[in-house]
Formats: C-alpha cells, sequence, structure tokens
C-alpha cells in the first residue's frame, strides 16, 4: 500500500481556510445594522427570487453569504431547528443563540473533517423585545462565531463596508430610513457603482409587529425609503 | 456526504414528513398501521362500528366576504363535563382556520401541527401554499391518523380559509380516511353536526351579510346544544359565549366575546317573549 502524501495539519486547515475566504470573496455583501424599532437586513442581490436573507423564526432571521446551495441548506436545516423547537416545547424556547452555536458546530465539523469546506458565511439575528437586547451573531466557514453589535456585515469585501459603517455609526439608533440609506450607501461605495432599488434586498425584524417579526420590504417600499 | 453536518438530513418542505421520519415519539400520529401496537386492535371497528363519539358542535357558513367557523366550547368525559370553556375553533395561518371535533389532545396536537406545517412550508419555499393545497395537506395527516381512528381516538376537522386567487372563502369537510370534500355553503360536525345543519338549512341563502352569517351561526350552535348533551350552550352566569372566527380578504379575524353576548343576548330575549 502507498503511503499518503504527508501534509501538516497548520498547511491542511491554512489550505482550506484560503480555499474558503476566496470562495466568500467572490459573493456580495450582506448588512445587518440595528435600528430604531428592530434590525434592518440589507443585501446586493441582483436575483428577486434567489433570496439571501429569510425568516427563520418569530423574531429570528438568517443571512448568508457566498456558496448559494450550501447556504440554501444550512438555512432550511436552522429553520427545521427553529420549528422543531418550537413544536416540542414553545415559541418563546427558539433563541438564535441556540441556533448560532447549532450553525457553529456543524460548520465545524464540516470544516474539520471534509476536504472541501463550506464556503459561506452566516448572520443569525434576534431582535429583542422588552427590554432584552437584539442579537447578532456571525459565523464563519470554519464555524467560529462572534457576537457583534449595532452592525454586522458578511460575503466580499465585508473589512469595507464595516469599516464604513463603524465610521458612520450613531447612537441613539436610527430610524429605518436613515439606517436603509446608510446601508445602500455602503453598498453602493463598496461595489463602486450605482445600486438600483430592484438589486436591494431588504427586510427587516420590526418589533413592533404582532407574531412574526420578519417582514420582506417590497421593491417599491425600498425604493420609496431611499428616495424620501 | 451529508450537506449540513450534525443537523439530520431531510429533503422537502413538509414537517409533519420531518416530525414523523426523524422524530416519530414526538409525532402525534404517524401513517405506519403496521406498527406492532395497533396492529391487534385493526378488529375494533368491526365489531362495534366505526362510531364517532364526540360531543361538539362546530360549523362553517360562507356569506359574501368571506366565510365564518364557529364551535362550542364543552368537552366531556362520558357524562361528565370536561371543560367548560375548552378552544375547538383555532386560527391556523393568516387566511385560514379549522375546527375539530374528537378527542380532545390529538385534536389539538393536530391543529399545532398543521400551523407549524403550513408556517414551515412558507418559510422554505418562500411562498404559502394555496388554499386547495392546504386542504389536502390536511387530508394527509387526518389520513394518518386512521391507526388511532381504530383505538378510538378520532380527529375529524372542519377547514376553512379565504382563497386570494378565486376572492372567495371556501369550506372542507374530511372523512376519517383523509378524504377531503369541498362544501359549496355551510358545514356542521360533531354530535349536534345534524341539529346545527337542520337550523343553517331553514336560514341560510347565498350572499349573506358577515352580521347575517354570524347570527345564524350562533343560532344553529344554539339550537344543537338544546338538542344534544354533548354541545354546550351560551353561558350567561359565567360569561362563556361559543368562539368564532371570520376568514375574509383581511385576514382571520377573531369574533369578540362582546359580540357574541350582544347576539345571543337579542336572541334569548327573543325566545323568553314567545312564551
Amino acid at each position: 500500500m502507498a503511503l499518503p502524501y504527508y501534509v501538516s495539519p497548520e498547511q491542511m486547515m491554512q489550505d482550506k481556510a484560503e480555499y474558503a475566504k476566496k470562495g466568500i470573496a467572490k459573493g456580495r455583501s450582506i448588512i445587518v445594522l440595528e435600528y430604531s424599532d428592530g434590525v434592518l437586513l440589507a443585501a446586493d442581490n441582483p436575483s428577486a427570487s434567489l433570496h439571501k436573507i429569510s425568516e427563520v423564526y418569530d423574531n429570528i432571521a438568517f443571512a448568508g453569504a457566498g456558496k448559494y446551495s450550501e447556504f440554501e441548506n444550512l438555512r432550511k436545516a436552522g429553520i427545521r431547528h427553529a420549528d422543531l423547537t418550537g413544536y416540542m416545547y414553545s415559541r418563546e424556547d427558539v433563541s438564535a443563540r441556540s441556533l448560532s452555536n447549532a450553525y457553529s458546530q456543524s460548520l465545524g465539523t464540516a470544516f474539520g473533517q471534509e476536504v472541501k469546506p463550506l464556503e459561506v458565511e452566516l448572520l443569525v439575528v434576534q431582535v429583542g423585545n422588552n427590554d432584552h437586547p437584539n442579537e447578532i451573531y456571525r459565523i464563519s466557514f470554519d464555524g467560529s462565531i462572534t457576537d457583534e453589535k449595532a452592525f454586522a456585515v458578511i460575503g466580499g469585501r465585508s473589512e469595507h463596508v464595516q469599516a464604513y459603517l463603524k465610521e458612520r455609526s450613531s447612537t441613539p439608533l436610527p430610524a429605518l430610513k436613515v439606517a436603509l440609506a446608510l446601508c445602500h450607501a455602503a453598498l453602493e461605495q463598496v461595489a463602486n457603482q450605482k445600486l438600483p432599488s430592484e438589486h436591494l434586498e431588504v427586510a427587516v425584524l420590526d418589533r413592533t409587529r404582532n407574531g412574526r417579526k420578519f417582514r420582506r420590504l417590497s421593491v417599491g417600499e425600498t425604493r420609496q425609503l431611499i428616495a424620501s | 456526504m451529508k450537506n449540513v453536518p450534525l443537523f439530520p438530513h431531510h429533503e422537502g418542505s413538509s414537517f409533519f414528513d420531518f416530525l414523523t421520519c426523524h422524530y416519530p415519539q414526538a409525532a402525534p400520529f404517524h401513517g405506519d398501521v403496521r406498527g406492532g401496537q395497533v396492529a391487534p386492535l385493526l378488529d375494533v371497528p368491526r365489531q362495534a362500528g366505526p362510531s364517532i363519539p364526540f360531543g361538539t358542535t362546530v360549523l362553517a357558513m360562507k356569506y359574501r366576504e368571506g366565510v365564518v367557523i364557529a364551535g362550542d366550547r364543552r368537552a366531556t368525559e362520558g357524562f361528565q363535563i370536561a371543560d367548560r370553556r375548552i378552544e375547538k375553533v383555532f386560527k391556523i395561518d393568516e387566511y385560514s382556520a379549522m375546527a375539530i371535533a374528537g378527542a380532545a389532545g390529538p385534536c389539538i396536537e393536530m391543529a399545532r401541527l398543521f400551523q407549524t406545517e403550513l408556517e414551515h412550508y412558507e418559510k422554505l419555499e418562500g411562498v404559502q401554499l394555496s388554499c386547495e393545497g392546504k386542504a389536502n395537506k390536511l387530508g394527509q395527516m387526518v389520513k394518518a391518523n386512521l391507526p388511532m381512528v381504530f383505538q378510538g381516538l378520532v380527529v375529524m376537522p372542519l377547514y376553512v380559509g379565504y382563497d386570494g386567487r378565486r376572492r372567495e372563502g371556501r369550506i372542507f369537510k374530511y372523512d376519517i380516511t383523509g378524504g377531503r370534500y369541498e362544501e359549496s355553503e355551510y358545514h356542521a360536525i360533531g354530535s349536534g353536526g345534524k341539529d346545527a345543519r337542520n337550523t343553517i338549512r331553514e336560514h341560510f341563502r347565498d350572499g349573506l351579510t358577515e352580521e347575517e352569517a354570524l347570527r345564524i351561526s350562533l343560532l344553529a350552535l344554539y339550537n344543537a346544544a338544546d338538542e344534544d348533551v354533548g354541545t354546550g350552550g351560551p353561558d350567561v352566569i359565567r360569561g362563556i359565549y361559543p368562539s368564532a372566527k371570520l376568514a375574509a380578504a383581511s385576514g382571520i379575524v377573531d369574533v369578540t366575546d362582546e359580540r357574541m353576548r350582544l347576539v345571543y343576548d337579542e336572541m334569548i330575549t327573543g325566545r323568553t317573549k314567545r312564551k
């Protein structure tokens, strides 16, 4: 039996990370930004039907960047996880923290054990209520998880968008219109071109809504908000 | 290779299938008729006949803008009253509701599972199921419950929805095998169902207003409670009234207790004067 070539673990992990990063860098950016009534999710997405942002549960949303087929699978698995928890226990027992942990474990396992790591980056967002703060978790391709405040960015050139937002983030939290304008400007600046409202995928987790807090903004609504 | 490690690997957009496939112990019923504990009881209905011993009256009736669905609030255990304010009419999603007759536990379980099912589909697929699709899905769930029917645990739903494509309210009734039948005007099920239908038949016409439909529904429930021990009437002393919901273009709306009380007050006053 021929011995397999020896590759040091460091080298292997580095190669995998590089591969995953390259895949993610090809994609466009997605921003999550807290605003006065909840959390805004905005993605540079020319497709009107292939979504990057999705509802997960009553007050939880998901955003995925990178390879569509992979984050779509993760999105579906997340919804199953959330619906199962809600069905077995109660609706209020479904939390972004538990879902993010599950994602983190899953991505970490894939990164360690599979030859090809998943080329995805995820955001799991929960809108807070009754003085409970919003929660934003960013999960990377290797399963590392970060707890973000005020805003978070994933996808290609996310550092640039982050830097742009960091300079302009404000307290108290902006109104929806201002927040959307800020996201729009940040995405345009990084894309280095005009971004028509049809190319923006926008959704909110609005804590003033009853029941399910997630709402997708139509192109018309987005256009109106940006124009006014 | 599993696409998503550590999460159960599953294809398809049905929560019901997901649950029965991966967590059968959590599913209230699953279509596996070969299950050991079910088989020995299969000959029971041949002796007893598939009688449907549930005390309840729930009904649905169309009006000009949609459908009204209503039900009484009584649960019985033999000759005892088990609960005076049980809820038999459930909002399932923004545009549909169901009422149930049968064994209370599995009934409520099915309503909850069906709620999750529709929301699950909507989230995974990004669109809602059509009204017809929802009705068919419910039929499959009733069919999956068939083995439990042989153990006496009947779940019999009455489903209504507002069909946005057709711009009208729709009513679906079922049989224990999951057969699905659409009703064009009204229907009532449960032990007092026949009495309720008799009342509705005398008053129903096409193009009722919302108020008229509600009045006839409550009258039908009142008459059913009058004839059937399994059906509870309005309880003026405790302030318990039947529950009703309206399914129309604007979505599902609860009929408030206050509105129920006014209708019943008028009805009772009218009946008292007749003496």
